[in-house]
C-alpha cells in the first residue's frame, strides 16, 4: 500500500521524524486558510500516488494565502499523470541550504532491509546511482542487530557531517528505520531531506506498506486505504478488493493463471504465437470455487476481451474447485464469450469431468491452449 | 552443504488441522512421506490421517523425534512456527505459506541461518525428491523418477515443465521451489550446488522469473565453473511486467536488473540453454540427453 505524501508525513511525525509546518486541503478555502495559519510563503502539492509530480506541474509554490489559495484551484480538480488530484498539501516553504537523501528498502539478495543515503537528494535519485554509484551509501541491516545509533552516525559521517548536524542527522536515520520496520515498510524515502540551518526537515515523504503486513496496521488501512486506489482502474480497483492480482494491458485475450511465473508464462505463449493479452490475472494459490467465479465475471464484463483463457495446473489449488467456479460463472449469465480450458494436477480427473459435464472442452497442453485462444480472439474456430 | 530431505526422513507437519494442512498430510504419506507428528496449538491428543497431533514442536520432538518440518500455518502465525521450529533445530523447515510478511521473512531467516538450518520458502511448493519422500505440495502425479534436477521461482510453471520432463521418458531426480516472495531461504546457487554434488542428477533446470539478480548471479556461478553439468532455463515475464515495482531505492539495490531479457542474456552468455517457450525445455534436454 502506498501512502500519498501528506499520510506519510502524518506517520513521520508520529516517530518524530521532523516535518514542515502545514496540512491538507480539498477545497482553494481551505488551503487559504491553511496558508494564513501558516504565514508567508508556502508551496502546494497536489496529492496523488505517483512520481515526478515537481516535473508535471504539481507543485506550486505561493508567496501569500490568497496565492496559495489560486494554486489550490489551479491543482484541484485537473488531471496530473492520470490522476485526478483531489487534496493538495499546503506547507511552510522551507530555506533550504542543501538536499539529501534517506531511504530504507528489502534487499533481496541479502535478506535484509537496506538503508541508503546521498549527499545529492532532491533529484532522481536512481539516476544518481547509475551515474555516480559511490554516492549513494548503502548499508545492509543484520536483522538480528538492527540499525543501531552507531550505525546511523557512520552514515551522517559518510555523508560529511560532524558535530551537532551529525547527531541530527543520525537521530532523523534511525527514527526511519524504526519507522519502517515497524510499519512494514517495503520502501520508505525521504527525498528530499532538507537541511535547514542547524537542522533538518523532511520535504517529501515515502511509505510504502508491505501489503502481506496489512493485517497488522488495521488502523492504518481504515484511514489511508483509499489513497492507493485512485491509481488504478475500476476493474482493478474490483480486483483489488476480491483479493486478486490482477493488471489491465491493452489486447483482448484476458488470461487467467495461478500462481505468477504460470500466468507471466501463459501471457508469453499468448504473445509467442501472436495474440494480445488483455490482462495479468493471478488466482493466487488454493483459489475456492467463488474467487474463479468472480475472476471470470471480471473478465466477461471487461468489454475489450474477446476470449478467456485458463491455464491451471492444481497443486495447493484443487482443479475440481476451479472448474467448479467456471461453471458457477458461465451459470450466472453476462456476456457469452469462449472460455479455452487447461487444467492438470490435483483432482484434475473430478475437475475435467465437472467441465465435460458443462460442455466445455479441455486443452491439452498449455500451447495448445494459448494457440486455441489466439485463433479464437481472430474471430476463428481452432 | 545443507541438509535436505531423503527417504525415511521423519517429518512434522506444523499447521496439520487446517485444511491446506490436512489435505497435502494425506498426499505426502500416500507418496511416501514419513509424516511423524503434526502440531496446531489447542488441538494436541488429536490425529490426521493417523498421525499424532501436539500442541507444540517440544511435545513433538520428545514423543516422535521429527528431524524436518513443513508449515502451511496461516500468514500471521507463521514467524511465531518457524521460530519455533528452529529453536526445536528441525532442518529443513520448509515454509508452505503464501502471504507471510517480508519483515517476518527476514528474522525467520537470519535466526535460522544462524544456526546453520536451511528454510525452503516462503511461498514455496516444497521439495521432492522423486520417488522417495516430498515436503510439499506438488502434485505427484507430473513427476517420474529420473535424472534432471529442478530449481524454480515458481510453483506451477515447475509442475508445467516437469510434467514435460516425465512425458519424454527423462523423469526428475529432485526438484526444489525457492519461493515465489521477494525475500527466501535458498537462492539457485545453494541448489545448483547441491545438484553439482548429487550423483543422482545429471543436468540442471532453472525455473526463473523477472524481478531480483537470483537467475544473474546463478549465471555467474556456472560460468565461474560451480557447476559444470548440462543447465538449461526458462524464464517468465517476458511479455508484461506484472512484478511490482519497488521504487527508486529498490531499483537503486537490484542495480538495475531485473528485466526477463537480461536474465536470459545472462544465462545465455554462461552457456546455459534458455527456452522461449516451457516446452522447449523437455524438447532441448531429450537432444542433449537422449
Amino acid at each position: 500500500m502506498r501512502l500519498l505524501e501528506y499520510e506519510a508525513k502524518e506517520v513521520f511525525r508520529t516517530f518524530q521524524i521532523p516535518i514542515p509546518r502545514g496540512d491538507v486541503a480539498e477545497s482553494a478555502e481551505e488551503a487559504v486558510r491553511v496558508a494564513e495559519g501558516i504565514g508567508g510563503p508556502v508551496v502546494v502539492k497536489a496529492q496523488v500516488p505517483v512520481g515526478g509530480r515537481g516535473k508535471a506541474g504539481g507543485v506550486i509554490f505561493a508567496e501569500n494565502p490568497e496565492e496559495a489559495g489560486e494554486a489550490a484551484s489551479t491543482l484541484l480538480g485537473r488531471g496530473l499523470r492520470g490522476l485526478r488530484v483531489r487534496r493538495v498539501l499546503v506547507e511552510e516553504r522551507l530555506r533550504i541550504d542543501r538536499e539529501l537523501y534517506l531511504g530504507l528498502t528489502v534487499d533481496r539478495r541479502c535478506r535484509s532491509y537496506v538503508f541508503l543515503a546521498s549527499g545529492e537528494g532532491g533529484v532522481d535519485i536512481e539516476e544518481v546511482a547509475q551515474r555516480a554509484p559511490e554516492k549513494v551509501i548503502k548499508y545492509a541491516i543484520d536483522p538480528l542487530e538492527g540499525f543501531r545509533r552507531h550505525h546511523a552516525r557512520w552514515v551522517a559521517k559518510r555523508l560529511g557531517f560532524s558535530g551537532g548536524l551529525m547527531m541530527k542527522l543520525s537521530e532523523i536515520a534511525k527514527r526511519l528505520y524504526e519507522m519502517g520496520v515497524e510499519m512494514d515498510a517495503e520502501l520508505t524515502e525521504i527525498n528530499p531531506l532538507a537541511q535547514v540551518g542547524e537542522g533538518f526537515v523532511a520535504a517529501d515523504a515515502r511509505l510504502n506498506i508491505d501489503d502481506n503486513a496489512l493485517f497488522r496496521h488495521g488502523d492504518l488501512v481504515q484511514r489511508y486505504g483509499g489513497g492507493e486506489l485512485e491509481g488504478l482502474s475500476e476493474a482493478e480497483r474490483e480486483a483489488r478488493g476480491l483479493g486478486l492480482t490482477y493488471v489491465e494491458l491493452d489486447g483482448d485475450i484476458g488470461i487467467i493463471g495461478n500462481g505468477a511465473g504460470l500466468t507471466m508464462a501463459t501471457l508469453d505463449t499468448v504473445n509467442f504465437y501472436g495474440g494480445r493479452p488483455g490482462n495479468f490475472l493471478d488466482l493466487g494459490g488454493g483459489a475456492p470455487p467463488e474467487r474463479v467465479e468472480q475472476a471470470i465475471t471480471l473478465l466477461l464484463n471487461n468489454r475489450r476481451i474477446r476470449v478467456i483463457l485458463l491455464n491451471i495446473l492444481g497443486g495447493i489449488t484443487r482443479c475440481d474447485e476451479i472448474a467448479r467456479g467456471i461453471v458457477n460463472a458461465r451459470r450466472k449469465g453476462g456476456p457469452i464469450k469462449p472460455i479455452v480450458v487447461r487444467i492438470s494436477g490435483t483432482n484434475e480427473e473430478e475437475g475435467i469431468r465437472i467441465l465435460a459435464e458443462a460442455g466445455l472442452e479441455i486443452s491439452g497442453s498449455m500451447e495448445e491452449a494459448a494457440e486455441r485462444a489466439v485463433a479464437l480472439s481472430r474471430g476463428g474456430w481452432a | 552443504m545443507m541438509r535436505f530431505v531423503e527417504e525415511g526422513t521423519r517429518v512434522l507437519v506444523q499447521g496439520i488441522t487446517g485444511s491446506q494442512g490436512r489435505f497435502h498430510t494425506r498426499l505426502m504419506l500416500e507418496y511416501g512421506t514419513r509424516i511423524v507428528a503434526g502440531v496446531t496449538p489447542g488441538r494436541g491428543g488429536e490425529e490426521v490421517e493417523g498421525v499424532p497431533v501436539f500442541d507444540t514442536v517440544f511435545e513433538a520432538l520428545e514423543e516422535s523425534e521429527p528431524e524436518a518440518s513443513i508449515i502451511f500455518v496461516p500468514a500471521p502465525q507463521a514467524r511465531e512456527a518457524a521460530l519455533e521450529a528452529i529453536e526445536g533445530g528441525l532442518d529443513p523447515i520448509v515454509i508452505v505459506t503464501e502471504g507471510m510478511p517480508i519483515r517476518d521473512s527476514i528474522e525467520v531467516i537470519a535466526r535460522a541461518r544462524r544456526r546453520g538450518i536451511t528454510i525452503i520458502g516462503p511461498n514455496t511448493p516444497g521439495i521432492i525428491r522423486v520417488g522417495a519422500c516430498k515436503l510439499g505440495i506438488m502434485p505427484s502425479g507430473v513427476f517420474r523418477k529420473g535424472r534432471v534436477g529442478i530449481a524454480s521461482r515458481s510453483g506451477t510453471l515447475t509442475y508445467e515443465v516437469a510434467s514435460q520432463i516425465s512425458r519424454i521418458g527423462l523423469g526428475e531426480s529432485t526438484c526444489i521451489g525457492l519461493g515465489g516472495d521477494p525475500v527466501v531461504g535458498l537462492d539457485f546457487i545453494d541448489v545448483l550446488r547441491w545438484f553439482q554434488e548429487d550423483e543422482e542428477t545429471e543436468a540442471a533446470v532453472i525455473i526463473g522469473e523477472i524481478g531480483g539478480d537470483a537467475e544473474e548471479r546463478a549465471a555467474e556461478f556456472i560460468s565461474g565453473g560451480g557447476f559444470t553439468k548440462p543447465a538449461l532455463a526458462y524464464i517468465a515475464g517476458r511479455t508484461a511486467v506484472p512484478g511490482r515495482r519497488m521504487g527508486h531505492a529498490g531499483a537503486i539495490v537490484e542495480g538495475g536488473v531485473g528485466t526477463a531479457e537480461g536474465k536470459m542474456e545472462a544465462l545465455r552468455s554462461a552457456g546455459v540453454y534458455v527456452g522461449e517457450l516451457p516446452r522447449d525445455i523437455a524438447r532441448a534436454l531429450k537432444e542433449m540427453m537422449g
